[in-house]
């Protein structure tokens, strides 16, 4: 049980609901059905997870995701020892062994091979097979998979398998309203409701940019980050260029548009 | 008239002696210039005065000159100072010793007006110095040094240039200039329409020189102002103003889309481009909050109120939204100053008006009118309650002008001084009408057209050329037309394919190799996805031995995509018809056959891959044949129109070049890949140095480089060592055998690819 320890959430982790999604994922959760929480990056999918394994008191194993994780960076991989090899378990084996709910960050960077091995475990099976070892492993009763992916892409290659996304329940993610995203600042970074709101305003405008040379809205994450600047008593305008602008663009036209922006909100 | 002092008539009559003319038109005139000239010139200024009038009397050009000098010099020198009449003299001076005296009255007629551009010595001395140097460099001469006819343009230069003046800089007017000269220099029909700003080549030039914030330079940031800020999509369109004035006196829009000025120079210290989103921000707030009002029952004084009322609500409501925006309009709408219109001998209704909208968003307005404070203040607070629409403040507006109501309003002079808002647009989204109007038969209204006359080809694009000369682009030189190529019978290529089979079989195998393999094994690696049995095995062997083991026994994938975009050019002038020594084919059919040969390739390979043709008859005709496209696939249709080449006309290679990487560009491969496969150096029948072109090509690579565009050139001229590097650097192959084009083309692809 220590090992799961290391995993569970101590503290509550600050969650605004947008919707019902709490008793949604709830209901999901009770028929261990597996969940796919789509949405751009940076609006609160890692964080609703978080918030989860803490409300239904479960550890949280969590992995990041990348063109270059291969499957038995999930399954395990025999390691060499001076007396042979020995057998290290995987992130989601070790979930699988344990319980836990898995959560399998930006699934869509995982090459596609790779997110074939989870489809036993994301059907009436509810097993994962490690052939390396001969083994076959029936799930914890516990055992969920998450997988959340940003389907702003727009890539070719960056998509799910029919296959691969018929196997889960979904969660649509967005940018929350200003409202909402002006209290999550605030509560965030203890910053007031005033500039959280003039915050948001200037993501609102970046969001609609997006797809005429910005890849992706401001996030949600971003302006936390501001708020916090501005918290440390950083010029609301410096924070928000530094927070805000440099990191979403090399778009020089972009950039004159959301300083401009920035000028026009911060009176 | 009040008669003179008697010591002043004395000295008159001095002057009068030193000026020694004996024209009687001076006479009349004499008295009152000494007295405008005494008012601004010291009396040293006065003797240089009376002197340069003297000469000009005496240069055998008639009275006029002096006269207008006599006239002119006073009001120009208050503004420049009298010390410039130094560079003055020296520039009538070499007008005179050239053949083009005409001039000299022209020049002396501009003075004042220049002057007024000119506000420092320096600036005038380059300004004379642009004129000396136009007159010396279009004057010409038949025979040998001396210059014997004279400059078709000087007069139309000096006439125009305190227009000029408003609207470029000094060294924006020299490259205006520099470049009508060189290009018009052998034309004296087209230098004078330069000149005379007329050639729309000049206008071209004058545009690209102009100071201030060009719009279409900054469309794009435009857009997404709106878009960002505003929400609004909408085309931004350009009218002309400057030169000769515009028809069209504010922005506007309607549902062609939004009109702003082509240039705003900076006011008030904000820079142009925020005058552009001051104008946006208005126009955007009006497509929000606005709604038509019927105007028929308004008089024209009562629609004006309305306007400028709903045009401060507006701002307002911008301001509301964006704080930040609250300085830029504030800087950029006047402040009438309060009691400066005299209602005795003006009509005060728009100086009222601005004032009471600036009153509406400036809280610090500081204007005492008790009328003007009470609705100020009345509006900001509904406003502010959010409880104001476009038709209260119609009603508004009609007791504002009923309770401040002046006879003097309808007088003819009205007082425009600070009421003109330069941000605001011009309203007529805010007028819905009853009747489309008075007249009794509508004579605009133009019964619909039937759309028979389509268009049958496409708009030519224009490109600009690269001047050499003056390292400068011609802008907007070029025509180009692009077409498709006409088809014939694709079994031809078939064929062709079938008499190259060996060949192509041998090409089919090494391309083959090169076809992307996606999953490459990496061995020996500390870190890696798998385990590597064999290597791990021997190091276990050396462990249980004794020896040290490797520790490097994984091994890891990676992926060796392949990502490149080709555009095939192909030269079809007249000289690919020759035909070789070595062989009755010519080299257009042999660059057909290696086409197809490498097209096929490139099929099986499956780069996404284009080919087109071009050839120019003057650079008002340069034709762009497309032949295949890259969402085309290599069939029938592709075949057919390479089995037709067709060659005819010169080569202006530039213009082909950026047209086809405006289509490569628009590939999302990683590497980009434009093959020129021609059979000489760039030419074309209306221009004489040959120079021109190669440089304009080179200049072409050098922007398709910038675009990340690599070009290479495959040239089938033997000779063409003494050119193409020029162009192309070092990215080139020369092809002596022309028999080999079908073999090499390809693998020279290959080769450069791999």
């Amino acid at each position: 049980m220590s090992e799961a320890q290391q995993y569970r959430i101590k503290t509550q982790p600050f969650y605004q609901p947008q919707a019902n999604e709490i008793a949604l994922y709830e209901a999901a959760y009770q028929a261990r059905l597996p969940v796919m929480l789509k949405g751009p990056t940076g609006c609160g999918k890692s964080r609703f997870v978080e918030y989860m394994a803490w409300k239904l008191n479960k550890p949280l194993i969590t992995v990041a995701c990348n063109e270059d994780m291969t499957a038995s960076d999930l399954l395990g991989r025999y390691l060499l020892e001076s007396n042979g090899t020995r057998w290290l378990d995987g992130p989601l084996t070790s979930a699988v062994r344990m319980g836990a709910i898995c959560y399998l960050d930006e699934v869509v960077e995982a090459r596609q091979d790779t997110t074939v091995v989870i489809h036993p475990l994301t059907d009436h099976r509810r097993q994962l097979p490690l052939d390396k070892r001969g083994e076959l492993i029936e799930a914890h009763p516990d055992f969920q998979l998450v997988i959340s992916y940003n389907p702003g892409y727009q890539s070719l290659m960056k998509d799910l398998k029919q296959s691969t996304k018929q196997r889960f329940v979904g969660f649509n993610f967005d940018y929350p309203t200003q409202d909402v995203e002006a209290n999550i600042i605030s509560s965030e970074t203890g910053i007031d409701l005033e500039t959280a709101q003039k915050l948001s305003q200037i993501a609102l405008v970046a969001r609609k940019l997006k797809g005429h040379g910005l890849d992706e809205g401001i996030s949600t994450r971003l302006l936390v980050y501001a708020a916090s600047l501005i918290k440390l008593g950083i010029n609301p305008r410096d924070a928000s260029l530094m927070a805000m602008v440099r990191p979403v663009t090399d778009d020089e036209d972009i950039g004159a548009t959301l300083e401009h922006a920035i000028d026009a909100i911060f009176a | 008239m009040e008669a003179l002092p008697s010591n002043s008539s004395l000295e008159l009559h001095q002057l009068r002696e030193k000026l020694d003319s004996r024209f009687p038109q001076v006479d009349d005139v004499f008295e009152e210039c000494i007295k405008e000239a005494k008012a601004v010139l010291s009396p040293l200024g006065i003797e240089q005065y009376i002197e340069q009038a003297r000469f000009l009397g005496k240069m055998g050009r008639g009275v006029e000159p002096m006269i207008i000098f006599l006239q002119e010099w006073p009001q120009a020198a208050n503004i420049l100072g009298e010390k410039s009449l130094e560079c003055i003299k020296e520039t009538i001076h070499a007008i005179w010793k050239s053949p083009n005296g005409i001039a000299i009255t022209a020049f002396l007629e501009s003075l004042p007006a220049i002057s007024r551009r000119l506000p420092s010595e320096d600036l005038l001395k380059e300004y004379l110095a642009v004129t000396v140097d136009l007159m010396n460099r279009t004057s010409t001469s038949i025979h040998g040094i001396h210059k014997t006819y004279a400059s078709p343009s000087l007069v139309d230069f000096i006439q125009h240039s305190h227009q000029l003046l408003g609207v470029m800089s000094i060294s924006g007017i020299k490259k205006w200039v520099d470049y009508g000269v060189r290009n018009y220099h052998h034309h004296p029909e087209n230098q004078r329409a330069f000149f005379q700003l007329k050639s729309s080549d000049s206008k071209a030039v004058m545009q690209r020189e102009r100071s201030g914030t060009l719009l279409v330079d900054n469309t794009r940031k435009l857009d997404l102002y709106l878009l960002g800020l505003w929400n609004e999509t909408e085309l931004l369109v350009p009218y002309p103003t400057g030169i000769n004035g515009s028809l069209i006196h504010a922005p506007y829009y309607d549902h062609t889309g939004i009109r702003l000025p082509d240039v705003y120079e900076d006011l008030n210290e904000i820079p142009g481009i925020d005058r552009y989103r001051a104008t946006l921000a208005h126009m955007a707030g009006h497509r929000t909050w606005s709604t038509p009002i019927f105007a028929d029952n308004f008089s024209p004084l009562q629609r004006l109120a309305v306007e400028f009322i709903e045009d401060a609500r507006i701002d307002f409501l911008i301001i509301k939204q964006y704080p930040g925006l609250e300085k830029l309009l504030l800087s950029l709408h006047p402040k009438p100053f309060e009691g400066e219109c005299n209602p005795q001998s003006h009509s005060c209704i728009r100086h009222r008006l601005a004032m009471l909208s600036r009153a509406i968003i400036d809280i610090n307005h500081g204007y005492q009118d008790a009328e003007i404070q009470h609705y100020s203040e009345k509006i900001r607070t509904l406003l502010a309650k959010e409880d104001l629409s476009t038709q209260e403040v119609l009603n508004i507006a009609l007791s504002y002008v009923a309770k401040t109501r002046l006879q003097s309003d309808q007088l003819p002079q009205t007082y425009f001084k600070d009421t003109e808002i330069s941000y605001r647009d011009d309203n007529r989204h805010l007028w819905k009408f009853y009747e489309l109007s008075d007249d009794e038969e509508q004579f605009d209204l133009k019964p619909a057209t039937d759309s028979a006359e389509e268009i049958q080809a496409l708009p030519p694009r224009h490109y600009p050329e690269w001047d050499y000369t003056s390292q400068t682009y011609r802008p907007d030189w070029v025509s180009l037309y692009e077409g498709l190529h006409p088809a014939g019978d694709p079994r031809e290529i078939d064929q062709i394919l079938e008499k190259h089979s060996v060949l192509a079989k041998r090409l089919k195998r090494l391309f083959d190799l090169l076809k992307p393999q996606n999953q490459v094994r990496i061995r020996y690696q500390e870190e890696g996805d798998e385990l590597d049995l064999d290597v791990a095995l021997r190091s276990l062997i050396d462990l249980k031995s004794g020896n040290q083991p490797d520790l490097r026994i994984n091994m890891s994938h990676k992926t060796n995509g392949r990502s490149i975009a080709v555009m095939l050019l192909l030269d079809l002038s007249e000289s690919l018809n020759a035909k070789l020594e070595s062989s009755n084919q010519s080299i257009l059919e042999l660059s057909q056959e290696a086409v197809a040969l490498f097209a096929s390739s490139i099929d099986t390979l499956g780069d996404p891959f284009a080919i087109a043709g071009f050839h120019s008859n003057s650079r008002h005709d340069v034709n762009y044949l497309h032949i295949k496209g890259y969402s085309e696939s290599w069939n029938d249709d592709v075949k057919g129109r390479l089995a037709n080449l067709n060659a005819k006309h010169s080569t202006r290679m530039g213009a082909a070049m950026r047209h086809a990487a405006h289509y490569l560009n628009g590939q999302s491969a990683d590497k980009k890949l434009m093959i020129v496969l021609t059979d000489g150096e760039p030419s074309d029948i209306d221009v004489s140095d040959e120079n021109v072109l190669i440089q304009d090509a080179r200049q072409a690579v050098i922007e398709l480089d910038h675009m990340g565009i690599f070009t290479y050139c495959i040239n089938l001229d033997k000779n063409a060592d003494q050119y193409v590097g020029n162009i192309f650097g070092k990215q080139f192959t020369v092809i002596d055998h022309i028999e080999k084009l079908p073999e090499q083309l390809p693998r020279l692809f290959m080769a450069l690819t791999h």
